[in-house]
């Protein structure tokens, strides 16, 4: 069942994964006849390349469009519009692969460890389901799926034959990686996998996902809201903020050297995790506003200390900035901005 | 979480990290389900008398009981307790007793039959529009909205009228009564199923909408589909019965409570705990019915 | 300083239709006036029934509570009727994770404000309202007086759960249960709510027990931490003695398996296992099978908590200090 697209076709320097552009705009049913009047910008022009064997870590606040973004990188949304490349194939294009074909390369965790397992169904039937679906004998399904358990750290003897509630959530969680490993995807997106784990499960659940990529040769996009845990398991970095990448680079740089104003706050909002010099002041002011009427121009510019009248009318693009890219006048030479070269 | 054995807890602690305590012995869902019940006495009870209506209703040919349409003129309205019989006799002297047993089996069959038909109808057509949501959800809600508009009684009685009397137009007319809410309760469920991560995740590994439904939505609806079912056979009783009543379903002299509770009207003041007879029987029929339903509902709410 | 709260060997067992659940196994913690005391543990530990007990927010009828909780020297665990009211609407507030429970979606704050604020101190229309803006200005919500005309679902999460603050400080409470406040905001929204109840704590005196699972935020607000697990306090102490030198062995792990950017490229020490089940009492240290310095004594009985230094209590009978972090 392991399809020729399971080995490595373009070679290292191919992105395993390309998205261009992919736009999702949730219609807010309202107005009469249930006719959608207004729209959430879940996700905006999001352009984003994935490499082979790397880590990237998907940060932002809630309603950013972190989750979006994994539902539509695994198609289990349709994009407005956009493209996507895995290895080199056009993804739902007539000379490339089916949607089918990529849902099998790549796989996604879900948060809630509980809401995502069958509670009718034993742990050995959840993670024999797939590879039944794609045609491999019960018998074998069920060997795989014991293995599967073996290798998260659940013993299959004991575990096999349970039912989700019996188990506890890093147990849980653990299943749901082994699924997501079941039909040996080559890219797994794990939004926010391990948020809802308790912080001494958590770090064993981060230590097994580290030992599976290596073992498994896997691709990972990890999102997550917890900055530590993005900066302990990223190669790369990806700031989300209403919809809109505002920075992307290497972790050092992003936790280096940020860039971007809502980067730098993001940053600074971290807990110090020392009584004697815990933090005075917030870096920024109020919530992230509503998504359905996103600020014109720059979407960070009401809450941003640096925003100026240019700000308002600018809408910033994504501009290199040397080891990362960021979306900000302040960077753009000419833009107006008087913090501008 | 017991800690009986040093030894066994030393390799614990020092382990590999990634070894687990278990937590429970391994048990099925419906195996917590049935042990749930088994702690639930009111629901017990209502099982057991269930039962014994059901039985008997379905036995009566072989119980042994005088014949149910031997009318006589001599003994009508026999009290309760007199010799040979039992619960007395009715207004044309048939044994009330044999009557009783007799009509479980008309009224059982005139309250579940168009429950599980509209079961069948109901369940697919409200699954269908909650698994595909969109258009199709649309259109199949908002015609049983159409219906749901009326009141079930008034409805139950316009289609019986507009049909004429009979028990075949009862039962099709009670069927139509009760597509519409199990059509309802059957689409809430399911879509509410259907927004799991873990109906996500099986469309994300590629399995068809089909083995989807049969696998993940099935098995995770139907039981809150079958106890809402449960407690809609109580109103099917009392809405057959009362059809009867109005003469507008099962004809004389066939023994069914709810015909039965009409013909007696004129003993209401020669002998009134005769003539509520019947009603008892629909009455205790009918709260068993809900009564299990609930407890049923409660049993199968096993969380995490 | 007094004691404003003290509590006392609680215990809190649930009756549920399948099983007992031994939810608090004996915890005792005092609270100043003035202080915060920041309570940490995992899911499941005991720490919401902690704080819920003071209120008697429980079921009665399945609960069954056994040790004292002293207010300013009243019993809580006796109240009923009127005096349990007067406790929980102008003696103690509390607020939770979620504050869309906490107000009505069909009535305006500034509504449900004043009339608690009416009810309790017997204040006119237009004094009550008054207060509710003074309140909404002391939360530091932008444009209180219009904001007091908006329905809960017309306000931010962040703004919401200020409001929230507004409404539990309304009635002048001498003590505030905070049950994990801030787990559903934001990054940069919860650093701004924390702020905000460190200093209403510092400008109203008011004795604060802050529940969270985050050590960061623990240790942002608190001047003394708890640390339970299986519903036992397992260490008690001042905030950086907490930080500087954990004793507890689950406490060093939780410190140890708290990720943070400094671990990149390390693995990562977590600890085995799973916390107990709660269906038994426990006759042994219930972090044992957990724990890398058990021994045969540790299985014997269940630790004291004992004092190690000065104001810094340890439930573990483990040469921890020979055998090291
Ligand atoms: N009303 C109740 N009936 C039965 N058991 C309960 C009840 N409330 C809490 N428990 C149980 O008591 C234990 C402690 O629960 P508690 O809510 O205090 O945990 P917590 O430390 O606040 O966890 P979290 O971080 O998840 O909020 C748990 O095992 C829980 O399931
Ligand atoms: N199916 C949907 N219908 C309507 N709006 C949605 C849907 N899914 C997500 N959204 C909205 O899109 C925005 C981004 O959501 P999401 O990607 O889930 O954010 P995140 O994962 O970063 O928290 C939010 O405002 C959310 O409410
Ligand atoms: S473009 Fe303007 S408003 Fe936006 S982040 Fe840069 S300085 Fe701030
Ligand atoms: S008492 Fe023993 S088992 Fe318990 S924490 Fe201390 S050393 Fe570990
Ligand atoms: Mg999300
Ligand atoms: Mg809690």
């Amino acid at each position: 069942m392991d399809s020729v697209l399971s080995v490595d076709r373009g070679g290292p320097a191919q992105p395993l994964l390309l998205a261009k552009n992919l736009r999702k705009h949730f219609p807010i049913p309202g107005g009469l006849l249930g006719r959608a009047t207004r729209v959430v910008r879940a996700v905006d022009d999001l352009t984003l390349s994935v490499a082979k064997g790397e880590t990237l870590g998907v940060v932002g606040e809630s309603g950013c469009g972190k989750s979006t973004v994994a539902r539509l990188l695994m198609r289990l949304i349709k994009p407005d519009r956009g493209t996507m490349i895995l290895d080199g194939d056009p993804v739902d294009e007539p000379h490339g692969i089916t949607v089918n074909e990529l849902r099998r390369h790549v796989q996604m965790v879900f948060q809630d460890s509980y809401a995502s397992l069958n509670p009718r169904l034993t742990i050995v039937e959840t993670l024999a389901f797939a590879p039944k679906a794609h045609g491999l004998p019960h018998a074998e399904a069920r060997g795989r799926s014991r293995d599967l358990l073996a290798k998260v750290g659940l013993e299959p003897d004991t575990f096999a034959d349970r039912y989700p509630h019996e188990l506890s959530g890093g147990q849980r969680q653990r299943v749901n990686i082994a699924r997501a490993l079941a039909l040996r995807p080559r890219l797994v997106i794990l939004d926010e996998a391990v948020s809802a784990l308790d912080k001494s499960v958590e770090a064993q659940v981060l230590n097994m996902l580290v030992d599976l990529k290596d073992e498994f040769g896997l691709t990972y996009v990890f999102i997550s809201h917890d900055l530590n845990v993005v900066q302990y398991l990223s190669d790369r970095v990806l700031v989300m903020y209403l919809g809109k990448i505002v920075e992307i680079g290497d972790v050092e740089a992003i936790y280096g050297k940020p860039q971007h104003p809502y980067t730098r706050a993001l940053l600074s909002a971290r807990p110090t995790m020392d009584p004697r010099r815990r933090t005075q002041e917030a870096p920024i002011q109020g919530d992230p506003p509503n998504p359905i009427d996103p600020p014109s121009g720059c979407r960070f510019r009401t809450r941003c200390p640096f925003a100026e009248s240019v700000c308002a009318g600018t809408e910033p693009v994504l501009a290199d900035t040397g080891k990362q890219s960021v979306a900000c006048l302040m960077y753009v030479p000419g833009s107006g901005h008087s913090k501008a070269a | 979480m017991a800690i009986q054995s040093p030894s066994l807890d030393l390799t614990a602690g020092a382990g590999t990290g990634v070894r687990l305590t278990p937590v429970a012995i391994t048990r099925g869902y419906w195996q917590s389900v049935a042990r749930r019940l088994r702690r639930d006495p009111v629901t017990l009870v209502c099982g057991v008398v269930l039962l014994l209506v059901v039985a008997s209703a379905l036995a009566a040919p072989w119980l042994g009981l005088s014949d149910p349409y031997k009318t006589s003129m001599i003994r009508r309205l026999y009290p309760i307790g007199s010799p040979n019989f039992l619960l007395g006799t009715d207004e044309l002297g048939r044994d009330m007793f044999s009557r009783l047993i007799y009509g479980g089996r008309l009224s059982l069959f005139m309250g579940v039959t168009p429950v599980v038909l509209a079961l069948l109808i109901g369940g697919f057509l409200g699954i269908t529009a909650g698994f595909l949501g969109g258009r199709v959800n649309m259109l199949i809600m908002r015609i049983m909205d159409v219906f749901y508009a009326f009141p079930s009684v008034l409805l139950a009685i316009s289609l019986s009228g507009a049909m004429g009397a009979g028990a075949e137009n009862t039962l099709l007319a009670l069927t139509l009564v009760f597509i519409p809410p199990i059509c309802r309760v059957s689409e809430s469920v399911t879509t509410q199923v259907r927004g799991f991560d873990f109906v996500e995740a099986a469309r994300a590994s590629g399995a068809g909408t089909l083995t989807i439904v049969r696998v993940h939505v099935l098995g995770n609806v139907l039981g809150p589909i079958l106890v809402y079912a449960t407690s809609l056979i109580s109103v099917a009783i009392i809405l057959a019965a009362g059809l009867s009543f109005l003469g507008l379903g099962v004809k004389p002299p066939e023994p069914e409570w709810g015909l039965m509770l009409n013909t007696l009207r004129q003993a209401i003041y020669v002998n009134p705990v005769l003539a509520a007879l019947p009603g008892v029987m629909i009455f205790i029929t009918s709260i068993c019915f809900n009564l299990m339903s609930d407890g049923l509902r409660a049993a199968m709410d096993v969380k995490a | 300083m007094s004691n404003l709260l003290e509590v006392r060997d609680l215990h809190v067992t649930f009756r549920t239709p399948d099983r007992i659940v031994h939810a608090v196994n004996g915890v005792s913690f005092d609270v100043k006036r003035g202080e915060t005391l920041g309570i940490l543990g995992e899911s499941g530990s005991g720490k919401s029934v902690t704080l819920r007990s003071i209120l008697k927010l429980h079921p009665t009828h399945r609960t069954r509570w056994s040790g004292s909780i002293r207010l300013e020297g009243d019993e809580v665990l006796d109240m009923t009727g009127s005096v349990l009211a007067d406790l929980r609407g102008n003696r103690v507030a509390m607020i939770f994770q979620e504050p869309a429970t906490a107000f009505d979606p069909v009535f305006t704050v500034g509504h449900q404000i004043a009339e608690t604020i009416k009810r309790h101190t017997g204040k006119s229309e237009t004094d009550a309202w008054a207060r509710a803006k003074d309140l909404l200005e002391m939360v530091r919500i932008p444009s209180p007086a219009q904001r007091l005309k908006a329905y809960p679902h017309e306000m931010s999460g962040g703004m919401r759960q200020r409001a929230m603050i507004a409404l539990a400080l309304s009635c002048n409470p001498s003590l505030l249960l905070a049950d994990e406040p801030t787990t559903a905001l934001d990054a940069t929204v919860q650093i701004q709510v924390l702020l905000l109840i460190r200093e209403l704590q510092r400008e109203l005196a008011l004795g604060v027990i802050f529940v969270t699972h985050d050590i960061g935020v623990a240790v942002e607000v608190s001047d003394r931490i708890g640390v339970m697990y299986a519903g036992k306090l397992v260490e008690l102490g001042g905030v950086e003695q907490m930080v500087d030198a954990p004793r507890h062995p689950y406490t060093r792990g939780l410190l140890a398996s708290t990720v943070h950017g400094g671990m990149r490229g390390r693995r990562l020490e977590a600890i085995p296992g799973a916390p107990p089940d709660l269906a038994e009492v426990p006759a042994a240290c219930s972090f044992a099978p957990r724990c890398k310095y058990v021994e045969p004594k540790c299985l014997a009985a269940p630790p004291p908590l004992t004092a190690a230094t000065e104001g810094h209590l340890v439930r573990c009978v483990g040469r921890i200090d020979t055998l090291a972090a």
